[in-house]
């Protein structure tokens, strides 16, 4: 296996190797999606807190981690195939009518549902992206479950149908960009997709659809927004969260493809994920408004969950606190937070500098479970709750699923694997202008 | 007569205004008997028309101004030096604010007396007018008119009565505030920029509709004052011209400073109740109400075309995009020519300085200059301030321009860190492959002042290289540039050059 582990001789003993390791914390981050699921309709819970309502892009994740709990043996097949089956059985059978509280319009999905009846939560959107995530899943579940019986049949057949039924062309702004959102009270939500970031996922998705394409001009009107940038040494292109540099690179294997802009940049967006990778660690090692703990082994501003105290000072400064954010470097925001899942989603990236992270936020944990790794978000700066300071409590879906799903593409690339398979990603790849590699 | 300013019309009691008075607009002046033709006829005594009406007397020229308000225009009297100075107001206050983090021990009790921050306001607007008053102009051998000017054919104006001829005009009508249309407001009250000078006492609390330069300006120094302050946007993005990144981190200042930003959020109407104006806002299909002591407007500016009867000397234009200009900043009278806000997109005083500049030699001495070969560097006075110059990369890539950003961000800098101002970064945006420098984003607390080096850069021709080669007094904020500069010149070493010079060290 890659990587060493730098631990005390004293605990070396004791430590599991990093395979065992990454066996333990995906294994955990799986159990997620069999403890939080409605077995009735499928749908799963955007995280374990009381009362919380189900996340269609947590949904995508757990059909995306379904094959890989078959590959590992955590689940049997059949019953990976049930669950797939129920919840794109309730997508089908959905209230479609973008009425307030119905389910989904046009084929995209309310960002989050009621985990009993399924239709629209917190007078949520009707959220591209997070559809995005959804349909990732239902084609992953697709290309996996290709045996010829009846059941693994008819999933086959409801994932084809959910993914053609998206009406992806009528979220085209003036034939331009996507939009974010739609809502019934107030139509689209005009916050325009600008700068590098996840979205390449759904660019994909929506030009490789064989019913309801994006234009090409699309994906120009995006990329056309992209900063190409030299910060800390590293050139690449700028985001600032790590999610955005992680999320579409859960399915899509992008290293040695590449669109016009990466062939401009002689870079793919694999490298220049590791890139960001090391922006992150230099950036926490420079610390510049000195956090406690930050540095070349505690790095990871992404998407997450942070305190939500009052401001105070920190290093001369005063500082607020942003609770749920997405934080990024160099600019923030940034209150102290770390993400620690993102650590392990840049596994793939870049091995030698994402481990010894990782063994450190294992050993710093408060239990040898993999707490900091596996919780939303920690801050060590916000210290009177614990001795490991600040910890977010209970578990989110999509920090459970990145963690599944990185994990795996770092031991098997199993999901690559799958998504090279898949001809509308291929298609919607190729229409989005990707050549060479193993496209 | 038309009605005059508001400082004019209701003198604060006091020295200042009565002294602005007579620099700016003299109570008992009388306008010169028309000297025909002039050689230069100026509309407006704004930035521009001043700048025009010196230069073209200075080399000799007739010249004639006119002005229908004060000498010094919008940003003498109601934009940049009122604004600036109210600004350094509440920077001071900031920093006794925070000044047990440089371990200064501040009063217990800092106050801020908002008369006087006006006060001091009104005494400096008056300073600077003394160099632009209607005396000199005169001593300068301009012919200063105070009046309405309207076109009555193709080669003469008519002031309040009297006809004068021109060879060659210039119109620097400039702009005014753009007023949306909301209903209620008109009965509300509200200000605009160009009367939220005029305020003696601080309101309490205070709504900025709309987020452009100034409204974000002016919320984040009526914050600091004490007032509960608002921002409402009715686009999803902060300061939407600017770069994602210098906006977001501005929006976070500001948000730190405790002004309320509420994006993707348009008035609906306004109403008093109980003496406060209670402005129902929509964002995404919810309704809101805010409650505040004054509205201040600042969403934009449109040309001042108005009343100058265009239309009898020829000259196109449109109500929203101002005078229809040429390169040369020739109207479609070819004897007309226009500066300023009136017809440049980009509204700045430096613009309208240069612009004048322009139609002085060609109007008067054949001159062939363009107006798309200026370089123009804006800021936005926030704190910290954002400056840009040159082109955006997204304008860049969409003319299919490969581009390459340098970025340092202010927490690399040295001097930044001891002066406790590390929010911000330096971009420099160069041609991919070259050094050749196409625009520059800055971030920081005296961006204004640092983009200039790089301003200087672009119209001397000077590529990134070289800045790398200029040494930068050590330890500077204005080094960020120099470093991103050091970036350009590392990334330059071609591999196959690297392994050489490896190759050498090591033989």
């Amino acid at each position: 296996m890659r990587g060493t582990s730098r631990s005390s001789p004293a605990r070396a003993a004791a430590e599991p190797s990093d395979d065992a390791l990454l066996d333990r914390l995906q294994r955990a981050a799986f159990d997620y999606f069999l403890q939080t699921v409605n077995p009735r309709n499928g749908l799963i819970a955007d995280t374990t807190r009381d009362g919380a309502p189900s996340s269609i892009a947590v949904v995508g994740f757990a059909l995306s981690a379904y094959p890989i709990g078959v590959e590992h043996g955590w689940i049997e097949r059949a019953d990976a195939v049930e669950r797939s089956l129920a919840v794109l059985r309730f997508f089908s059978d959905s209230d479609q009518s973008g009425s307030p509280d119905s389910t989904g319009y046009r084929g995209f999905y309310f960002h989050f549902l009621d985990m009993r009846s399924g239709t629209r939560a917190w007078l949520s959107e009707v959220s591209l992206i997070d559809t995005g995530f959804l349909m990732a899943g239902v084609l992953t579940a697709a290309a996996y479950f290709g045996a010829e019986t009846p059941a693994e049949t008819e999933l086959r057949r409801l994932a084809d149908a959910l993914y053609r039924r998206v009406d992806w062309r009528w979220a085209q702004r003036d034939g331009s960009a996507v939009m974010h959102g739609w809502k019934p009270e107030c139509g689209f939500l005009h916050y325009g997709w600008e700068g590098y970031s996840e979205a390449i996922l759904l660019y994909v998705l929506g030009l490789g659809s064989p019913t309801h394409p994006l234009t090409e001009q699309s994906f120009r009107a995006w990329t056309v927004t992209y900063q190409w940038e030299n910060l800390y040494g590293y050139d690449f292109l700028y985001a600032g969260p790590l999610f955005i540099h992680q999320f579409s690179h859960a399915w899509i294997d992008f290293r040695g493809i590449r669109d016009s802009f990466m062939r401009e940049k002689d870079c793919d967006y694999f490298e220049n994920s590791r890139r960001a990778t090391c922006v992150q660690r230099e950036y926490a090692t420079r610390n510049p408004r000195s956090f406690k703990s930050y540095g070349p082994d505690c790095w990871g501003l992404s998407a997450g969950e942070g305190p939500s105290a009052p401001p105070r000072l920190v290093a001369g400064r005063r500082q607020a606190f942003y609770g749920y954010a997405a934080r990024g470097v160099p600019y923030g925001p940034d209150d102290g937070t770390i993400a620690g899942s993102s650590v392990l989603s840049s596994l793939v990236f870049a091995p030698e500098i994402a481990l010894p992270a990782l063994r450190n936020l294992v050993a710093r944990g408060p239990t040898d479970a993999g707490d900091l790794v596996r919780s939303s978000g920690f801050n060590p700066t916000v210290g009177e709750a614990g001795p490991t300071g600040w910890i977010s409590q209970g578990a989110f879906g999509l920090d459970q699923g990145m963690i599944v799903l990185m994990i795996e593409n770092y031991r098997s690339g199993l999901l690559w694997r799958l998504g090279r398979s898949n001809p509308h990603l291929r298609s919607g790849l190729r229409r989005a202008g990707f050549r060479g590699g193993w496209l | 007569m038309l009605p005059l300013h508001p400082p004019i019309q209701q003198p604060v009691e006091g020295p200042y205004d009565r002294e602005l008075c007579d620099n700016l607009r003299p109570p008992d002046w009388r306008n010169p008997r028309p000297r025909e033709p002039y050689h230069l006829l100026v509309i407006g005594a704004g930035p521009a028309g001043l700048v025009a009406a010196r230069r073209a007397a200075a080399l000799g020229a007739k010249v004639a101004l006119i002005e229908r308000r004060l000498l010094g225009g919008g940003s003498l009297n109601y934009g940049s030096v009122p604004s600036k100075t109210l600004i350094r107001s509440s920077r001071l206050y900031a920093e006794m604010r925070d000044a047990a983090n440089f371990g200064v021990t501040p009063p217990e009790n800092i106050r801020v007396d908002f008369a006087m921050a006006m006060e001091r306001m009104r005494r400096i607007r008056t300073r600077i007018s003394r160099v632009d008053s209607a005396a000199r102009l005169a001593a300068e051998g301009i012919d200063v008119f105070f009046g309405t000017a309207r076109f009555t054919s193709g080669d003469a104006v008519d002031v309040d009565g009297a006809s004068l001829r021109f060879k060659k005009a210039m119109v620097a009508t400039g702009s005014r505030s753009r007023l949306p249309s909301i209903p209620g407001l008109a009965e509300a009250g509200y200000l605009t920029n160009e009367t939220v000078f005029d305020l003696t006492a601080l309101p309490a609390s205070l709504l900025v509709i709309g987020g452009g330069p100034l409204g974000c300006e002016l919320a984040q120094a009526f914050c600091r004052f004490g007032s509960r302050t608002v921002i409402t946007h009715d686009v999803p993005l902060f300061l939407p011209k600017e770069e994602r990144d210098a906006a977001q981190m501005v929006a976070e200042a500001l948000a730190r400073d405790g002004v309320e930003i509420h994006l993707n959020t348009k008035a609906v109407n306004v109403r008093v109740e109980g003496g406060k104006k209670c402005i129902e806002t929509l964002n995404d299909g919810n309704v809101a109400t805010i409650s505040v002591d004054q509205i201040l407007t600042g969403i934009g500016r449109v040309p001042a075309v108005d009343e100058l009867d265009l239309e009898a000397a020829g000259v196109a234009y449109d109500a929203e995009t101002g005078i229809r200009i040429d390169d040369f900043l020739r109207t479609t009278n070819r004897r007309i020519y226009a500066a300023g806000d009136v017809c440049l997109e980009h509204q700045f005083t430096d613009a309208a300085d240069a612009a004048a500049r322009i139609v002085v030699q060609n109007a008067l001495f054949l001159g062939r200059k363009r107006v798309s070969a200026l370089t123009i560097p804006w800021c936005t006075y926030t704190d910290p301030e954002i400056a840009h110059v040159g082109i955006y990369v997204k304008e860049a890539r969409e003319r299919g321009i490969p581009v390459m950003t340098y970025t340092v961000p202010m927490h690399d800098v040295d001097r930044a860190i001891a002066d406790g101002e590390e929010d911000g970064f330096v971009k420099i945006h160069v041609r991919q492959g070259t050094d050749t420098i196409l625009g520059a984003t800055v971030v920081a607390r005296h961006a204004g002042e640092m983009i200039n080096g790089i301003s200087l850069a672009m119209v001397a021709g000077i590529g990134l290289r070289t800045v790398a080669r200029v040494i930068h007094t050590y330890p500077t904020q204005a080094e960020a540039i120099r470093k991103a500069a050091h970036a350009c010149t590392r990334t330059r070493l071609s591999p196959f050059a690297a392994w050489l010079m490896r190759k050498w060290v090591n033989r």
